[in-house]
């Protein structure tokens, strides 16, 4: 567990030190989901109908923004290598890593969305949807990215790679994610959806640390 | 506590198509320091990483006892983190945890007691190459791999370095270094010579 502690400690630390890295991400979510009623127009039935969709697919490009920096810094100047070396199990610290991403990007969005979704007028209980399913989500986002991001590192052009890579990963999360609010604004239960996503959550959780640690040692080979 | 070991079989290692060591063996045991010496490029960083468990080798087989300190080209330093930060971070990473004065003690004995509150970006190479001395001074392990350890150090700071070489070896521990310098020990290390 102590892996887990000082990855964590260490990365959240960092992210505080350059607020602007998780301010750039907000504020990217904030101008894209700002865009699409400007290029669809103000139709309030359209933009109820859309909004859900639309917010998490901007969530998704913005959880994905921050991803090639997760590895790629540690890589370059030579900190991964004293992780790797470190005695604690490599799952133990790239879960503390990753879960000090969630917090620093997808957490952040999570709060922020309820916000937007008032901006395309859903009702209460869609946006209270909208929220636990981006809040159950985003973490599966920043594991199935660092998934990817651990898989690119030291590639040429790992930025295009990544994307390429991770974006079609992530569309079981926007289908299940997205559908949740619909189904609230239809009058329909969200919990099919929800639950999908938690358990969707949970098993990323428990494989993902595992694949990251072997992209990470044939990394450094 | 088992004494420290290094022991190296047959160990063999290429680079694309190139073979840089073939058929290396040598055994180092406690107090021992042994220095890895070839041009560049005849493979010293892979045997070392190799050591670490970083690298596999193609063929070979390494048996090591006790922690293991790897202090590789890259120093593993963070910008924004400053020297006292950094320090305190490499040393939780190898499941350390020494108090303030332990850490304050390292840093002045390495000459950084009035920069360890300056962000390590604004360190020259030299000092920065200080931090993972101070690194040296406190953690425990009884391998030591250094890859370089004297590039980008001043006279003064090679004299630091071979007053805790001198000290890991008398506690015991054993060291692998790749160097194209002379190492500032009284007595001399073994040498193992890799050739192109």
């Amino acid at each position: 567990m102590s892996g887990l502690a000082w990855a964590f400690s260490r990365d959240l630390t960092l992210a505080w030190r350059h607020p602007g890295e998780a301010m750039l991400t907000l504020a990217f979510f904030v101008l894209v989901a700002s865009l699409f009623p400007l290029g669809i127009g103000a139709d309030p039935q359209l933009l109820a109908r859309v909004g859900p969709g639309v917010i998490w697919v901007c969530a998704l490009l913005a959880a994905f923004l921050g991803l090639p920096s997760l590895f790629a810094s540690d890589h370059a100047d030579g900190t991964l290598e004293q992780m790797a070396l470190s005695a604690d199990p490599i799952a133990a610290w790239v879960s503390g890593k990753i879960a000090a991403h969630w917090l620093s990007t997808g957490l952040p969005l999570t709060l922020l969305s309820p916000l937007l979704g008032l901006q395309y007028g859903l009702p209460a209980d869609a946006l209270v949807t909208l929220g636990a399913a981006l809040l159950l989500g985003t973490p599966v986002l920043s594991l199935l990215g660092a998934a990817c991001a651990a898989l690119t590192l030291g590639a040429r052009g790992g930025g295009m790679l990544l994307a390429l890579l991770a974006l079609p990963l992530f569309v079981p999360v926007l289908v299940f994610g997205a559908g949740a609010a619909e189904a609230t604004a239809a009058g329909l239960s969200a919990s099919p959806h929800l639950s999908l996503l938690g358990a969707g959550l949970l098993v990323a959780a428990v494989s993902v640390p595992f694949a990251v640690g072997s992209a990470i040692r044939i990394a450094l080979d | 506590m088992n004494e420290a070991r290094l022991a190296v079989r047959s160990l063999a290692a290429t680079r694309g198509p190139a073979t840089l060591f073939r058929e290396l063996s040598f055994e180092l045991a406690a107090g021992e320091i042994a220095a890895v010496r070839g041009p560049n490029g005849s493979g010293k960083t892979t045997l070392l990483r190799c050591v670490a468990g970083l690298t596999r080798p193609d063929h070979g087989e390494i048996q090591r006892s006790g922690a293991l300190l790897f202090s590789g080209h890259l120093p593993g330093i963070k910008d924004d983190f400053n020297a006292e930060e950094n320090l305190c971070v490499a040393l939780r990473m190898r499941g350390l945890q020494p108090g303030e004065a332990a850490i304050h003690g390292a840093l002045a004995r390495v000459g950084l007691e009035s920069r360890r509150r300056v962000p390590a970006r604004r360190l020259s190479a030299g000092q920065r190459r200080r931090i993972t001395l101070a690194r040296l001074a406190l953690d425990d392990a009884k391998l030591w791999i250094l890859d370089e350890p004297l590039a980008a150090l001043d006279a003064d700071g090679e004299a630091v370095l071979g007053q805790l070489l001198a000290r890991h070896l008398e506690s015991g521990g054993l060291a692998l270094v790749a160097t194209h310098h002379d190492l500032p020990l009284a007595r001399a290390a073994r040498e193992i010579r890799l050739q192109p």
